[in-house]
């Protein structure tokens, strides 16, 4: 069981900037997140888009600014539990006990979410029959290529996951390649590449169709595909792997008592305190009159959350406010002489 | 000005006039219209916005930009009238178009 002043559910630019905050006030946080890697969606989905709208930053990438609020809680050492997720929350006297899906527990008085629009999760087939074979036999993510080792593999998509894939799985597997159109997102190297081995004969290749039906009796035998005329094809197969990119998700925060609004979750405008005391709520999945989902908003959210959370973590003690500029405290804080 | 026609995949019909310089997905939020998720805000980075534009409409809207079919693979159950409606501008040429929601946006 790790013990911090808060947990923080995101490491989005909202979710660092308020770790930021923690750290200057003196209180200490973890943060988890579910990705492989601190950002949020500024690294997830545009880390290459210049942002106009950071105050005193003219322009910047999501990269970019992932960075720099990186380097500035680096003086606080704060830990980062990425590729997990916060699964259940239980209220244990003033705390919070939170725990991961990998199996970590904190003891905590408050938990931020900075939660974005929910987590990132994969795209699954829209088939129903497919989800009795998920994780097992239908896939959406590979922890272990040698299972497909002279098996015969379906893949679904058309970007470089299933691209990368089919190439790699086609030396020792069976494979099929299907994609809703003519054309590939993938790098063009790797659309060549699938051309070349189309021709070949060592892969199959199917466009302008998609998934149909997932059949099998307890294992998978075959799968159907259909073409947008409703022309249906049947292909035998051991494996389907999917790759349909990642959509996001509230997941389990739904499932902690909160009160919603649609996907977002309802909070007061003083400390950004949701409806369950110690539980606070930041950034775009927040909401309140006059919201505006901008990072300086979700900044400004962690920054008033932060003192939220003094006053559980230090219960006894009264919140004194003060300056970078002119605390020796924070400068302590900082690490600076 | 246009008068746009949202059909939600249960068939209940939302007419709204949505202001020229405005996005179709931004007619649909503004008027609370479900079906229409818009997870990114409508920077054609999620593919939570998709409708199915009516046959005959199609080919009147302006055509898709680099990047939009790149998304589209990803959305639920794209088809050949698939569009991410942030991408559909409104002005007055549009008066009248129709679109269909998909059973769902993920």
């Amino acid at each position: 069981m790790i013990k911090t002043d808060a947990v923080i559910v995101g490491a989005g630019p909202t979710g660092l900037f308020c770790a930021h905050q923690l750290g200057i006030i003196g209180l200490t946080c973890e943060i988890v997140d579910n990705l492989d890697k601190i950002g949020g969606q500024c690294i997830e989905l545009y880390p290459d888009k210049p942002i106009y709208d950071i105050p005193a930053v003219p322009e910047c990438t999501g990269e970019e600014l992932t960075n720099n609020l990186i380097e500035q809680i680096k003086p606080f050492n704060f830990n980062f539990h990425l590729n997990d997720r916060v699964q259940e929350l239980t209220n244990k006297d003033d705390n919070w006990i939170v725990k991961t899906t990998s199996g970590k527990k904190f003891q905590t008085p408050n938990v931020v979410i900075a939660g974005g629009v929910g987590s990132f999760e994969p795209r699954k087939f829209p088939t129903k029959s497919a989800e009795k074979f998920d994780g097992t036999t239908v896939l959406y993510s590979i922890k272990d290529k040698t299972i497909f080792k002279d098996k015969s593999v379906a893949i679904f998509g058309g970007g470089d996951s299933a691209l990368d894939w089919a190439i790699e799985l086609s030396n020792s597997s069976k494979v099929s390649l299907i994609h809703r159109r003519d054309e590939f997102r993938g790098a063009p190297a790797s659309v060549q590449k699938i051309k070349e081995l189309s021709k070949k004969k060592i892969i199959n290749l199917f466009t302008k169709y998609s998934i149909k039906d997932v059949k099998g009796n307890g294992t998978l035998e075959e799968i159907e595909i259909k073409s947008e005329e409703g022309e249906s094809k049947t292909i035998k197969t051991d494996y389907v792997l999917g790759f349909f990119g990642l959509i996001m998700q509230l997941g389990p925060i739904a499932d902690w008592g909160l009160n919603l609004d649609k996907k977002t979750i309802p909070v007061n405008t003083e400390n950004f305190e949701t409806n369950k005391k110690g539980i606070f709520a930041i950034g775009d999945i927040c909401t309140y009159p006059g919201k505006l989902k901008l990072i300086l908003s979700g900044f400004h959210e962690g920054a008033l959350a932060a003192r939220g959370c003094f006053k559980y973590a230090r219960p006894n003690e009264k919140y004194r406010f003060e300056f970078t500029t002119a605390s020796n405290t924070i400068k302590d804080r900082l690490g600076l002489k | 000005m246009a008068k746009i026609k949202y059909i939600e995949h249960n068939g209940k019909v939302h007419i709204v006039e949505v202001q020229n310089g405005l996005t179709v997905m931004e007619g649909a939020i503004q008027n609370d219209i479900p079906g229409i998720d818009a997870d990114c805000g409508g920077s054609m980075s999620c593919a939570t916005c998709h409708v199915y534009v009516k046959e005959g409409w199609y080919d009147k809207l302006p055509k898709k930009e680099m990047g939009e079919d790149d998304m589209l693979d990803q959305a639920y159950e794209p088809n050949s009238k698939s569009r991410l409606s942030c991408q559909i501008m409104v002005s007055d040429d549009l008066d009248g178009l129709s679109v269909y929601m998909p059973e769902k946006q993920v």
